[in-house]
C-alpha cells in the first residue's frame, strides 16, 4: 500500500487505533528513552539527582574493566540460558506441532497458564526447589545419593535455571509457529529420496525453521540480560546481570547519569543484535531459507 | 517394454481409515517398463495405493512384492521407488542442484559421481543452466521438471507420479504429457501415474486402471477402455457419452440381438448375453453419431430429433439434439471442407444415425446413483 493512499483509506477505527498506539509509544517509550539518553550525558548531583555540566565521563566509566567483567559474566549466563531454552523448547515445540489442532491449543494453553502468576513469585518458588532445604536436596538426601545438601542456590547455574524457566515460552512460541508452517510434504519428499529420520531433521526441519530458531534465541537472549530480580533472588551478590548494575545505580548508589549511560549501552547492544536478525531474515527471505541445508 | 516381466505385484491389499474401508482385497500386477495409470475420481483410493507403494502408508493387510521381494514393511527411505509430488515438494532452502543431488547424497553416493549424475538429470529436463537457482525463482513448469529430475536421478525401479501435472495450465500440461511419455521411453523406468484427468490417462498410458470407491472398474489399454467400457461408470467417466435406453426384442444369433431403441428396431452386436425382454443401455460417443438433414432421407430408418443447441468448437461442431423420447444426445462432427456452410439452426428437425458396430450395448443398471 502506498503511503498517500494509506492516509485516505484510514477509517475511523483504524485512525483511532493507530493514533492511540502512537500516543502511547510516544509518551511511555520514546519520551522516557530520550530522557534516559539526555541523563546519561549529565553529572550526578546529591540534591537534584542530576545536574550540568554535560560530559561523557559516564560512558568512559562504563568501559572500566570491572564493568566489562560484569558484562561478560552476564552475557555468558544469558547465552547459556538461551542454549538451554533452545534445547528444551525445540523438542517441545516439535511435539506440539505434531499434535492435532485441538490438542495443540490445549498444550499451548497449559504452557501459558503459569505465566498468569507474577514472575517474581515464581522465582521465589524456584528458591524452594533449589535451596538447602529444597525439593532437590531433600529428594537426593532421602535417596542417599548425597550425604550433605548441594549448593544449588546462589550459583550461575541457579540464575540460568531461573532465566530458562521464566523465558521458555518466548522460545517455544516462535519455534512452534515456524514448525507449524513447515510443509509436511517436504519431509515426506526427503524420506522418499532416502533420508532417514535424523537426516530429515538435520537437512530439512532445522534449516527451514532457522528463522524461528533465530527469533526465539533473540527473544530469550535480549530480555535475559536485564532480568535483575532473577539474579538478585537466585544468584546472590556474585552473579550479576547487566540489569543488576543498572538497578544498583538507580536505586542504591543514586548515580542516575551512570545508570542511564549503562542503559543506553545495553539498548545499543540489543538494537545491534536486532539489526543482525533483520538482516539475516531479509537474506533468508530472498534465498527462500536460511543456511545451505547443512551439507 | 517387456510385457512378460512382472515388476511389482500388489496382493490382497487392505486399508481402512477410522473403520472406513478404502481398499479391500486389492490385486494388481505392473510390468517392467510400462506407463501405468491409476484413473478415478477423487476419493477412489488411487492415492492410497500410490502411498502404499511408496511406503508413506502401510497396508493393514496384503503384500507388495517388488522383483520377488516383499517390501510392504520396508520404510519408504529404503525402497528403490521415488515419487513426483503433486505440489512438487521441492526443498525451498536448496538450489536446484542440491535438490536433485539430495537423494544421491542421502544414499551415500561417492562425491565425485554426484555432480555428473545431477547435471545429466538436469540436462535431460533441459534445466542444467538453472542449477544455481532456488525453486522460488522458477516457473511452475520448471519446478515440475526439477521434481522429475530429482526423482529419476536415483534410477528408481518405479517412478510414482501423483497428479503431477494438475497444477500446470492447459497448454503446459499438454506439452509435459508428451515430455513425460518421451522420458519414460528413454529411461525405460516403470511409471505409475495417478490422475483424475481421463485425457491425460488416455494420451500417456500403456495401461489404465479405472477405479471408483476402492473398486476396480476396468483394467486395459486406453483403446479398450475408451471403445469398450466395461460398465456405465467407466463409459461415463472416460470422455463424453450418450446413453439411450432399449429393450432386447429377440436373440439373432451369437451375440447379435434385435434391439428396440427410441421406437425403432436395430440389429446390434453385444458382448454381454441377453435374453428377449432384457432392458439395455446403448452407449454412443458423440463423435460416432452422424447428423443428417431430414429432408434427404426416409425418417423411418433414423432417429429423429430437434436441434436444441449448436456449439462451434473450432475443430468440430457439437450439436445437442432432443430425441422423440425427450432424451438429449450430443453429436460431435468434424467440419467438412467441401461444405463450408454446414451448420444447423436451433429447432431444426434432423435425422441421426451411427456407424454400425461402434455402439456399446450394456445391461441396464438399476442403481443410477452408482455413477
Amino acid at each position: 500500500m502506498k503511503l498517500n493512499n494509506f492516509t485516505f483509506n484510514c477509517g475511523i477505527f483504524k485512525c483511532l487505533a493507530i493514533g492511540l498506539a502512537s500516543l502511547w509509544l510516544t509518551l511511555f517509550v520514546f519520551f522516557p528513552s530520550v530522557l534516559v539518553m539526555i541523563t546519561s550525558f549529565l553529572t550526578r548531583d546529591p540534591q537534584n539527582t542530576v545536574a550540568l555540566p554535560v560530559n561523557i565521563a559516564n560512558y568512559q566509566k562504563a568501559f572500566d574493566p570491572l564493568y566489562l567483567q560484569v558484562f561478560l559474566d552476564s552475557l555468558t549466563m544469558s547465552i547459556l540460558a538461551t542454549i538451554c531454552c533452545l534445547l528444551i523448547a525445540y523438542p517441545f515445540a516439535l511435539a506440539i506441532s505434531k499434535l492435532d489442532k485441538r490438542w495443540q491449543a490445549i498444550a499451548l494453553f497449559l504452557m501459558i497458564v503459569p505465566f498468569w502468576t507474577n514472575s517474581l513469585v515464581r522465582t521465589y518458588a524456584i528458591q524452594f526447589i533449589l535451596g538447602k532445604q529444597g525439593l532437590i536436596n531433600k529428594a537426593l538426601l532421602a535417596l542417599d545419593v548425597i550425604d550433605k545438601p548441594l549448593q544449588l542456590m546462589y550459583t550461575q547455574g541457579a540464575v540460568i535455571i531461573g532465566l530458562c524457566y521464566i523465558l521458555l515460552p518466548f522460545m517455544v512460541l516462535p519455534l512452534f509457529s515456524s514448525l507449524e508452517k513447515l510443509d509436511s510434504k517436504l519431509e515426506l519428499a526427503a524420506q522418499d529420496l532416502g533420508a532417514n529420520a535424523w537426516q530429515r531433521f538435520w537437512h530439512i526441519t532445522i534449516p527451514l525453521t532457522m528463522p524461528g530458531i533465530v527469533a526465539g534465541c533473540l527473544m530469550v537472549l535480549l530480555p535475559s540480560m536485564g532480568m535483575y530480580y532473577i539474579a538478585d533472588l537466585l544468584g546472590g551478590a556474585k552473579n550479576l546481570l547487566l540489569g543488576n548494575v543498572i538497578k544498583t545505580q538507580f536505586l542504591n548508589t543514586r548515580d542516575w547519569p551512570f545508570g542511564s549511560a549503562f542503559s543506553v549501552l545495553l539498548m545499543l547492544l540489543l538494537a545491534f543484535m536486532l539489526w543482525l536478525y533483520f538482516r539475516a531474515a531479509k537474506f533468508a527471505n530472498k534465498q527462500g531459507g536460511l543456511g545451505d541445508a547443512n551439507f | 517394454m517387456n510385457d512378460s516381466v512382472a515388476l511389482l505385484q500388489l496382493r490382497g491389499l487392505e486399508k481402512s481409515y477410522a473403520g472406513h474401508s478404502i481398499l479391500s482385497g486389492f490385486d494388481l500386477t505392473i510390468f517392467d517398463g510400462e506407463f501405468f495409470t491409476l484413473l478415478g475420481p477423487s476419493g477412489c483410493g488411487k492415492t492410497t495405493i500410490l502411498n502404499m507403494i511408496a511406503g508413506m502408508e502401510m497396508p493393514d493387510a496384503g503384500s507388495i512384492v517388488l522383483l520377488g521381494n516383499d517390501i510392504s514393511q520396508v520404510p519408504a527411505e529404503k525402497r528403490p521407488i521415488n515419487t513426483v509430488f503433486q505440489s512438487y515438494a521441492l526443498f525451498p532452502h536448496m538450489t536446484v542442484f542440491d535438490n536433485v543431488a539430495f537423494g544421491l547424497r542421502m544414499q551415500g553416493v561417492e562425491k565425485k559421481q554426484i555432480k555428473p549424475r545431477v547435471l545429466e538429470a538436469l540436462e535431460m529436463v533441459q534445466l542444467a543452466h538453472l542449477a544455481d537457482r532456488k525453486p522460488a525463482q522458477l516457473s511452475g513448469g520448471q519446478q515440475q521438471r526439477v521434481a522429475i529430475a530429482r526423482a529419476v536421478v536415483n534410477q528408481p525401479k518405479v517412478l510414482l507420479l501423483d497428479e503431477s501435472l494438475s497444477a500446470l495450465d492447459y497448454k503446459l500440461r499438454q506439452q509435459m504429457q508428451l515430455e513425460l511419455k518421451r522420458l519414460q521411453r528413454k529411461l525405460g523406468i516403470t511409471f505409475i501415474y495417478v490422475t483424475h484427468d481421463q485425457e491425460e490417462a488416455l494420451s500417456m498410458s500403456d495401461r489404465i486402471l479405472v477405479m471408483h470407491q476402492g473398486k476396480v472398474q476396468q483394467l486395459g489399454t486406453p483403446r479398450q477402455i475408451y471403445e469398450n467400457p466395461a460398465n456405465l461408470f467407466v463409459a461415463r467417466f472416460i470422455g463424453e457419452i450418450n446413453q439411450l435406453d432399449g429393450e432386447i426384442v429377440s436373440v439373432d444369433g451369437d451375440h447379435t440381438y434385435d434391439v428396440k431403441v427410441e421406437g425403432l428396431q436395430w440389429t446390434l452386436k453385444a458382448q454381454h448375453n441377453f435374453t428377449a425382454g432384457d432392458k439395455v443401455h446403448v452407449l454412443l460417443r458423440p463423435e460416432d453419431l452422424r447428423v443428417e438433414y431430414i429432408d434427404d432421407f426416409h425418417a423411418s430408418q433414423y432417429l429423429v430429433g430437434t436441434v436444441v443447441e449448436r456449439n462451434y468448437k473450432g475443430k468440430t461442431l457439437d450439436s445437442l439434439i432432443r430425441l422423440g423420447s425427450g432424451i438429449e444426445v450430443l453429436a460431435s462432427e468434424f467440419f467438412n471442407e467441401d461444405d463450408p456452410s454446414f451448420d444447423y439452426r436451433p429447432n431444426q428437425k434432423v435425422a441421426l444415425k451411427w456407424v454400425p458396430g461402434w455402439e456399446v450395448v450394456m445391461p441396464a443398471e438399476k442403481s443410477e446413483a452408482a455413477a
